[in-house]
């Protein structure tokens, strides 16, 4: 990969169900890593046509201890319990935005408990709007420590589901992976995506 | 914005044309280092010093004097120079002092030349030191920071460049002596009137720091540089004047060792280590965050422990539920393999933790010691320095929190001031705690006693005539108890007696109240009657209910639910049991109390995981008397403000 400027190249264009291994450019693993949501409304027919409507979907991020969920982190529970994973905050309105992220969970990979073995990442509709309402859907992963983004991964076009599991980062010898998931599914909340989520462990 | 730096700690630099003032008690030599990307000073070409004050982008005067005023451009540094640090040194010689211990804490302000004074740090805790490096700045990602660094050497400049990789630096420390000897033996050196204002004076006019140095470094020596610049303030200020340089608010006590960790180490924790506005507030955040990192650290721990529990249970149900597993053999080995992974999982846990509690307990070490009196313990040195305060602390100290992972790791419980609901010291004892009461003291006296060292901690940590304490003691039981706050006189009325002086107590508590409400309300402060006290009050309420009829109850609710907003707190001495002739009536009067206790329990619980934490109440220290001392300061304080 070419060398890249800092904070402004994309990093690996994944797709579905690659992985990358999570370490510094130029080596070293990584501490901090920001894994962000964007998503854009799509435009709907209507007397101004590129209208958009306020889309509010939920960015959580599920931790699991082999196949035991542990924790998670979504807009009503921010931060983790044991740090490591914090929330930046419920964005209600995203969608609205230029490409930037939406909603962005922050991992601290140092931190995160010894039997923590995977972060599961979704997003989900919480007024059930389905995606084919939005465009654009994306997770990225970003080097907290210098702002460069080391994957991304664009969704297809959206369809008639309310959710989608983006993403997981795992436990890959001593150092993470991150796999792109991009499985659609339906829920409100995480809660509904457990059985989705469970094939994907 | 302004800033004050504890040690260790960084800051982005305002602007890249800087006045750095530095301000010591006695004449100091000043010199600039400047480092390559490897921490080393090259040369003797990359110092400036007396003897050669000039580098491109720095300037240092000729001489040492009690006040300097450095002209630095960044911008003007060279870029193969990665870090700058100002260097203090005492000059050697006759009739100097030698070690910074003998002088007020030198201070060290640097600001845009429009803003002076924009970040500043005092140099504390230095005794047989005779050179230290103050500040230092150097380039991270583009732009420079500044870093309070306060590393002293004893062994003078010498040491202290040798430090700074310099080869041959005792050679340049004796060229630096020379130089300034030269100069405190001629007449305008020796005027302690070079000060930064006079020196800002000349460096202003030019447009870089190579401007003339001022007039007492001009090749003319004789020259008075108070007539030539009548800007400058009287030489007390700056030279062994009566000012004391430190920083009103800053103790002397911090005292860490450098926070310079090796690679690969954790930093060495400093106190301060947080954000806020003013060094309390840093300190206040940093003991809040230490709370925080010790519940989460443990909450992982539990959860991995958790895991390993069941994991284990489910394996070896698996283990019985297969037929082969029953028998002897292979289903001892599933077994066994289960346990290691069960004790490898849990042991990689405990090392975590360990590791994080090492860490916490370090920097407890390091920020219990720079606590000031209303976060600080009793037995800390700070009490034996009181003075009463000119403003009130943010937050007062209720006792101490700990895990039973590890009792010994003490987290400061601080309450935010003025207090949004009353204290309940409970008299009564729980299940948990039979066994750890002293025998011979019986528990209404422990829970007394303790409510007083929590009046006292309030009372001193409020300024003079701030803070009146009352006393409702209906049967006469807690005289004992209540000797510290009667021998100091900081009790205007006796103890409150019988029902009467109950009745008469809150119907006092209660007007003012109204009568504060009503003038807040109006937005009509000043139309409160002349009598009325707008100090803050404590109302001590021991023994409850004795001696409380139905409507002195209600009265008491009242205070504790309109009191705190208006000033009026609430102290409880009570075993709830006594009150349980009332009944549900008062529980929501309990609930807006918050409870401790006189003697160690386990009722509290963090905000972010609810983990259950064991309070200990502070303990006075057993052969020494701290609240009589402190309590007669501020008694005192308080009838000087009356008279």
């Amino acid at each position: 990969m070419a060398d890249v400027s800092k904070g402004s190249a994309p990093g690996v264009n994944l797709t579905k169900g690659q992985a990358i291994s999570l370490e510094k450019k130029g080596g070293g693993s990584l501490t901090a890593v920001r894994m962000g949501l964007g998503w854009q409304a799509a435009p709907r027919r209507g007397l101004f046509g590129t209208r958009t409507r306020e889309i509010d979907l939920d960015a959580s991020a599920v931790l699991f201890a082999g196949d035991q969920p542990v924790d998670v982190v979504f807009f009503r529970h921010l931060v983790s319990d044991d740090g490591s994973v914090r929330h930046t905050g419920d964005n209600l309105v995203g969608g609205a935005g230029g490409g930037g992220d939406d909603e962005a969970i922050l991992v601290d990979l140092q931190r995160v408990p010894v039997h923590i073995d995977q972060i599961v990442f979704t997003v989900n509709s919480f007024t059930g709007q389905t995606f084919q309402e939005v465009q654009n859907a994306f997770c990225r992963i970003v080097d907290e420590t210098n702002g460069q983004e080391l994957a991304r991964y664009t969704l297809d076009g959206g369809g008639q589901y309310t959710a989608q599991i983006m993403a997981k980062v795992h436990r890959a010898g001593s150092g993470w992976q991150m796999t792109a998931l991009g499985n659609p599914a339906n829920g409100r909340t995480f809660q509904d995506l457990m059985p989705a989520i469970l094939p994907h462990l | 914005m302004t800033a004050e730096l504890v040690r260790g700690q960084n800051h982005p630099v305002p602007h890249t044309r800087l006045d750095i003032r530095v301000s010591a008690g006695e004449p100091v030599v000043v010199a600039v280092a400047l480092s390559d990307e490897h921490g080393r000073v090259p040369g003797a070409e990359w110092v400036a010093h007396p003897a050669r004050p000039a580098l491109p982008g720095v300037e240092v005067s000729r001489q040492a004097t009690a006040g300097h005023l450095l002209a630095v451009d960044l911008t003007a540094v060279p870029s193969s120079a990665h870090r700058a640090a100002v260097l203090l040194a005492l000059p050697t010689g006759p009739g100097c002092p030698g070690r910074f211990g003998a002088l007020a804490a030198p201070f060290v302000s640097l600001g845009a030349p429009d803003a002076p004074g924009t970040v500043s740090y005092t140099v504390t805790g230095l005794d047989s030191e005779a050179a230290v490096v103050a500040l230092e700045f150097y380039r991270r990602q583009g732009a420079w920071k500044v870093r309070a660094v306060g590393q002293g050497y004893a062994g003078g400049l010498a040491a202290c460049l040798a430090d700074q990789g310099l080869d041959r630096a005792g050679e340049l420390a004796a060229a630096v002596g020379e130089a300034v000897a030269h100069g405190l033996a001629r007449p305008a050196g020796a005027d302690p009137a070079r000060t930064a204002e006079a020196l800002r004076a000349a460096t202003a006019e030019g447009p870089g720091p190579a401007a003339d140095p001022g007039p007492a470094a001009s090749p003319t020596p004789g020259t008075n540089p108070r007539t030539a610049d009548p800007a400058a303030p009287p030489p007390a200020r700056t030279h062994g004047g009566p000012v004391d340089y430190t920083h009103p608010r800053r103790r002397p006590a911090v005292q860490q060792p450098p926070p310079v960790a090796p690679p690969g180490r954790p930093p060495v924790p400093v106190a301060g280590d947080a954000t806020g506005w003013s060094v309390e507030e840093r300190l206040y955040n940093q003991v809040w965050g230490m709370f925080e990192d010790l519940a989460r650290t443990t909450a992982a721990y539990r959860s991995a422990v958790d895991f390993a529990a069941s994991r284990l249970g489910r394996e070896h149900d698996r283990v019985l539920s297969d037929p082969h597993g029953r028998v002897a053999g292979p289903g001892d080995g599933a077994r066994e393999a289960a346990r290691t992974r069960h004790d490898e999982l849990t042991g990689r846990a405990r090392e975590a933790l360990d590791r994080d509690l090492d860490q916490l307990t370090a920097e407890s070490r390091a920020v219990e010691p720079a606590l000031p009196p209303a976060f600080a313990r009793w037995d800390s040195p700070v009490w034996g320095r009181y003075r009463v305060p000119a403003k009130a602390p943010m937050a007062l100290r209720l006792g101490d929190l700990h895990l039973p992972e590890r009792p010994g790791l003490r987290i400061p419980m601080l309450m935010r001031l003025p207090l949004e609901r009353g204290l309940w010291v409970d008299s009564g004892l729980g299940p948990s705690q039979s066994g750890v009461l002293p025998e011979e003291v019986p528990p209404r006296t422990l829970a007394m006693d303790t409510a007083v060292a929590h009046a006292a901690r309030l009372i001193a940590v409020h300024p003079a005539g701030e803070f009146t304490v009352r006393v409702i003691d209906a049967a006469g039981t807690a005289a004992r108890s209540l000797n510290p706050l009667l021998r100091s006189g900081m009790l205007d009325e006796p103890p409150a007696a019988g029902a009467a002086g109950v009745s008469a107590v809150l119907a006092k508590l209660v007007r003012r109240v109204d009568l504060v409400q009503m003038a807040v309300r109006g937005g009509a402060a000043d139309a409160l009657p002349p009598d009325l006290d707008t100090a803050r009050e404590l109302l001590i309420v021991s023994d409850f209910p004795r001696g409380f009829d139905d409507r002195a109850v209600t009265r008491l609710r009242y205070l504790a639910d309109e009191g705190p907003e208006v000033g009026v707190h609430l102290l409880m001495v009570a075993d709830r049991e006594d009150a349980s002739g009332y009944g549900p009536v008062l529980d929501p009067f309990w609930h807006s109390l918050l409870r401790i206790t006189p003697v160690p329990d386990d009722h509290l619980a963090d905000p972010w995981v609810r983990h259950v934490w064991t309070y200990l109440p502070p303990a006075l220290p057993e052969y020494r008397d701290v609240l009589g001392p402190v309590l007669a300061k501020a008694a005192e304080a308080r009838r000087a403000r009356r008279r």
